[in-house]
């Protein structure tokens, strides 16, 4: 059976308030978001607005703000804040042991 | 001990003599005492103590004596046959039997696991060496005084609770103590960045190194401790290493028999296991995907079983957890979800006067979570609040006063309230002992904005925590006059001070790190956003040269990565030429670069630069190694900072050239590079009036004239053309240089971040910059100086030390999922 939950690596390869990326072959490519308090999010990593890579933004509280235009999407839900209008596909991650998983489901959603 | 009268009793076989299986009995004797025979079986060779005690005992202030929570009476008086020092080894459900380690047998009607957790060990290189130890028992307590008897360094591995009581007591055992945090902040579960920082501020200043962000690499030493080597080959000597990284639910008993395990022994509302004649409680438990390290929940479990088990059923539905504790004397408090998120209003009170700083979250009018850190008087009720889920809507004003304020009928009254009855005679400002007569009077007497009031009276303008009442004055006293709008913007919307006053402050306050401007100066918001986090990175580095270590997660990601982010994801690279001056080899490596990495465009930029396009974000590293190897240095067109300075051919070519403006071009920007400002930064030299640099649309121009040089400044060829103001001329290339370090250190110091020349010259005038740099020749050393002292840490090339493998992490993918394929990834189910 495929496991539900795949494991990408360990938390401390990430830095915090930062980033990093997760490529799907033949799917999008996927933002791992580590805050300040320690929190692990998983955003599809395109802005709604013109497809910014959310990995690069300035991660504050549970926000990221794209680097391209300023907008700033909520890690927990992935909709756009203030008066912009759009939404990020959000994929669920947890943390166990110090290793982050990630749902297959949802990583593999899109994939051809 | 063994020769008790059988009684016809179901029995009761307790495996864990700490403090759940403990708890568990007494429950349930509570209920009833002749339900179950008992036995239990512990590892350790005592009776069962109280574990969160280790931590006094190893601090000098309890004796083993005064932890025991139940001693040899207590078993004896309850008929409960306790085997300690002979740990289960093994259970046959089939036939309802554990075994001892000593090959002893008994038989069981109902099996209650409680066998807790076991400390981590992180499995690094000399994890195994003699003088490494856990804190997790007495053995451990005991081997920790063995060697702080003999005095010396000591390492904890783990700055999490359990690490800093280990810290705290060696410490006042006489040990030199160092702290090694993987995270960057300290207790990062308990409390979130910006009281964590002042944790570890404060226990610095106790004396205690902490080192956050410490990744042990290894521990060293010949058979026994000698230090620990960090993987940034950092090396801390030590005699003893605590390792207190985190604890693992003990389930080796469970999973042997058979059980359902997650990350501990699965048990439903009643504790009770995927087999109905085994329970199980405490800290090696999971009940709805939850594991607890802290001692209410398991309180609340062994009720919930006892109820199961002897009385009425009445479930466990989990436990909401709070932190209360004091380290080394400095209170702390956490509970519930303080991550923040969608729908959740943070409120947050920071007195840097009193040390203290207080968060609470708020999600649909209902508390969920709270930190508090230096008075934690409130925890109880914020935790009360927490629990019951009650409506905050009514106090939400109130709530981060706390419960007396809240409840003392300010709460649903005006904010503006308690100003108003305070005596004219009350005092508003501490810092300057301004009473609130005073500042009415101020107010009255014309001074009808904040920045006003705080020029004529001083209230609010030291530590700023009476800005709030100085408002509220304002109100009151202007009523619908007073439109809360400040002259000057704030420096964003998680401060009421300007960006003039941060400057101020961080000089004045003498304010070293981000964590430290948010607290000293009431920040609002937990950990700032993504306008004032850059801003504060540049003014404290622009304040503290040499000294201030830059935050990079607070820096705009075209300063992170050190190239130019394009639409499409990519980036762009720009090597300097100086002077846009080129040579043969440069554009060789320019072009093998070009097409080494499959660049899909090289273009001259309007600095007289070549910008190459399309670069992957992996592959940054090698392309400045090359550019590197051609002797070429990263451009900056990425930075607020010095890009370029144009030139023309200048005396050397053109037949109407009066000096050397490309030499000259050159020196000003081996002079300029590196350097930092609140934005972008161009500079163009032109060789005569002609001016073909356009030296009149930079943020420095100068134009060379026969007899030496005219310098001009604040032009834009932006959004808003605007032609240079002149500021003067002078006689030789050297005081071009001088006047051009003395403006950009103005500019530097006093511009706000993301102003440009432009704006900021003509908010303060160019008379008022022609003061500072042409008429007052002192000050215009001064600020040279300053320049060139900040210039003598600021020309690294960034791209070196990145080609060298610096923040390697930041180019490279976590990760890769490759579906139907072997996984990259390691793959691990999780039931």
């Amino acid at each position: 059976m495929e496991p539900e939950w795949l494991d990408i690596g360990p938390v401390d390869q990430l830095p915090a308030l930062g980033a990093r990326t997760l490529p799907v072959q033949g799917g999008r490519e996927i933002a791992i978001f580590h805050t300040a308090n320690g929190g692990i999010y998983a955003l599809a990593n395109q802005c709604p607005h013109k497809a910014g890579p959310l990995s690069q933004g300035i991660v504050h509280d549970t926000t990221v703000t794209c680097p391209l235009h300023n907008w700033r999407i909520s890690l927990v839900t992935g909709e756009a804040l203030g008066e912009d209008k759009g939404c990020v596909p959000v994929i669920p991650v947890k943390v166990d042991g110090g290793r982050i998983l990630i749902s297959r489901a949802a990583a593999l959603a899109g994939v051809a | 001990m063994t020769d008790k009268p059988h009684l016809p009793l179901p029995h009761l076989v307790v495996v864990g003599n700490g403090m759940a299986g403990c708890r568990a009995v007494e429950e349930i004797l509570a209920r009833d005492p002749a339900k179950f025979r008992i036995t239990i079986f512990g590892a350790e060779p005592r009776v069962n103590y109280n574990r969160i005690m280790l931590s006094p005992l190893l601090a000098g202030d309890k004796s083993f004596e005064d932890i025991v929570i139940n001693d040899h009476a207590w078993y004896t008086d309850n008929a409960i046959d306790l085997v300690a020092g002979d740990p289960i080894v093994a259970i046959d459900r089939a036939r309802r039997t554990v075994t001892a380690r000593s090959g002893r047998v008994e038989t069981y009607d109902k099996l209650l696991l409680a066998t807790g957790s076991d400390p981590f060990i992180i499995p690094v290189p000399g994890h195994d060496l003699h003088g490494v130890v856990t804190f997790r028992d007495m053995d451990d307590v005991g081997a920790m005084l063995r060697a702080a008897s003999a005095g010396g360094d000591a390492v904890v591995i783990g700055g999490g609770l359990l690490g800093l009581e280990a810290a705290h007591g060696l410490c006042l055992r006489g040990m030199r103590v160092t702290v090694l945090h993987l995270m960057p902040t300290l207790m990062e579960r308990q409390l979130d960045e910006a009281a964590g920082w002042l944790l570890k501020e404060e226990l610095e200043r106790r004396g205690q190194a902490i080192l956050t962000g410490a990744d042990t690499a290894e521990i060293y030493g010949q058979g026994r401790v000698e230090g620990v080597r960090l993987k940034d080959g950092r090396e801390i000597p030590a005699s003893l290493i605590v390792m207190a990284v985190g604890i693992r639910p003990n389930v080796k008993l469970a999973r042997d028999a058979g059980l359902a395990i997650g990350r501990g022994i699965h048990v439903d509302d009643h504790l009770v296991t995927s087999d109905a004649d085994i329970l199980a409680v405490g800290e090696c438990v999971e009940h709805q995907g939850q594991v607890y390290g802290l001692v209410a929940p398991l309180w609340e479990m062994c009720r919930s079983l006892a109820d199961g088990l002897v009385a009425i059923p009445n479930g466990y539905s989990g436990s909401v957890t709070s932190t209360k504790l004091k380290v080394s004397g400095i209170d702390v408090f956490s509970a519930g979800d303080f991550s923040g998120g969608e729908g959740c209003e943070d409120i947050v009170m920071r007195d840097a006067s009193r040390g203290i700083y207080k968060r609470v979250v708020v999600k649909d009018d209902r508390l969920i979570g709270a930190v508090l850190y230096g008075d934690t008087q409130d925890g109880n009720w914020y935790f009360d609040l927490l629990r019951k889920q009650e409506d905050v809507a009514s106090i939400r004003d109130a709530l981060i006063f706390g419960q007396a304020f809240a409840s003392g009928g300010g709460a649903s009254a005006n904010p503006n309230g308690a100003v108003a009855a305070m005596a004219d005679d009350g005092e508003i400002c501490g810092c300057n002992g301004i009473s609130k007569g005073k500042v009415v009077a101020a107010i009255q007497g014309g001074a009808c904005t904040l920045d006003a009031v705080r020029a004529c009276t001083k209230a609010s303008a030291s530590c700023g925590s009476c800005t709030g009442l100085v408002e509220g004055l304002l109100a009151i006293t202007m009523g619908e006059d007073y439109t809360g709008e400040r002259a000057a913007p704030t420096a964003c919307k998680c401060t009421s001070f300007t960006h003039e006053d941060v400057r101020r402050l961080i000089i004045e306050k003498s304010l070293k790190a981000i964590p430290q401007v948010m607290q000293e100066l009431h920040w609002t918001t937990p950990d700032g956003c993504a306008s004032c986090r850059p801003a504060l990175n540049y003014y404290l580095l622009c304040a503290w040269p040499g000294e201030f270590v830059d935050d990079n997660q607070s820096r705009f990601v075209n300063e992170r990565m050190h190239a130019n982010i394009q639409k499409d994801g990519t980036y762009s690279v720009v090597p300097r030429m100086w002077g846009g001056v080129t040579n043969p080899k440069e554009l060789r490596a320019i072009a093998d670069v070009a097409e080494k990495y499959q660049a899909r465009m090289v273009k001259v930029t309007g600095g007289q630069r070549l910008d190459i396009f399309g670069i992957k974000k992996e592959d940054l590293p090698s392309v400045w190694a090359d550019l590197n190897a051609a002797g070429m240095v990263s451009g900056h067109a990425y930075a607020k900072a010095l890009r370029t300075v144009k030139t023309c051919v200048g005396s050397e070519w053109c037949r109407f050239g009066t000096q050397d403006s490309t030499g000259l071009g050159i020196r000003i920007e081996q002079m300029t590079w590196g350097s930092f400002m609140p934005h972008k930064f161009k500079i163009a030299v032109s060789g005569c009036p002609r001016n073909c640099a356009e030296a009149t649309i930079k943020d420095i121009g100068v134009i060379c004239v026969d007899s030496g040089y005219e310098l001009s400044i604040g032009g834009n060829g932006g959004i808003k053309l605007r032609g240079t103001d002149f500021l003067c001329k002078v006689a030789t290339e050297q005081d071009a240089l001088d006047y051009c370090a003395a403006f950009i250190q103005l500019y530097r110091e006093e511009a706000r971040y993301l102003d440009r020349t432009a704006p900021w010259v003509e908010r303060v005038g160019i008379d008022y910059i022609r003061q500072r740099i042409v008429e007052d020749a002192a000050g215009r050393e001064l600020l040279r100086a300053r320049f060139h002292y900040s210039q003598s840490f600021m020309q690294n090339d960034p791209w070196a030390k990145r080609a060298a493998g610096e923040d390697w992490k930041l180019h490279q993918h976590l990760a890769e999922i490759r579906p139907a394929a072997a996984l990259i990834a390691r793959t691990l189910e999780v039931a």
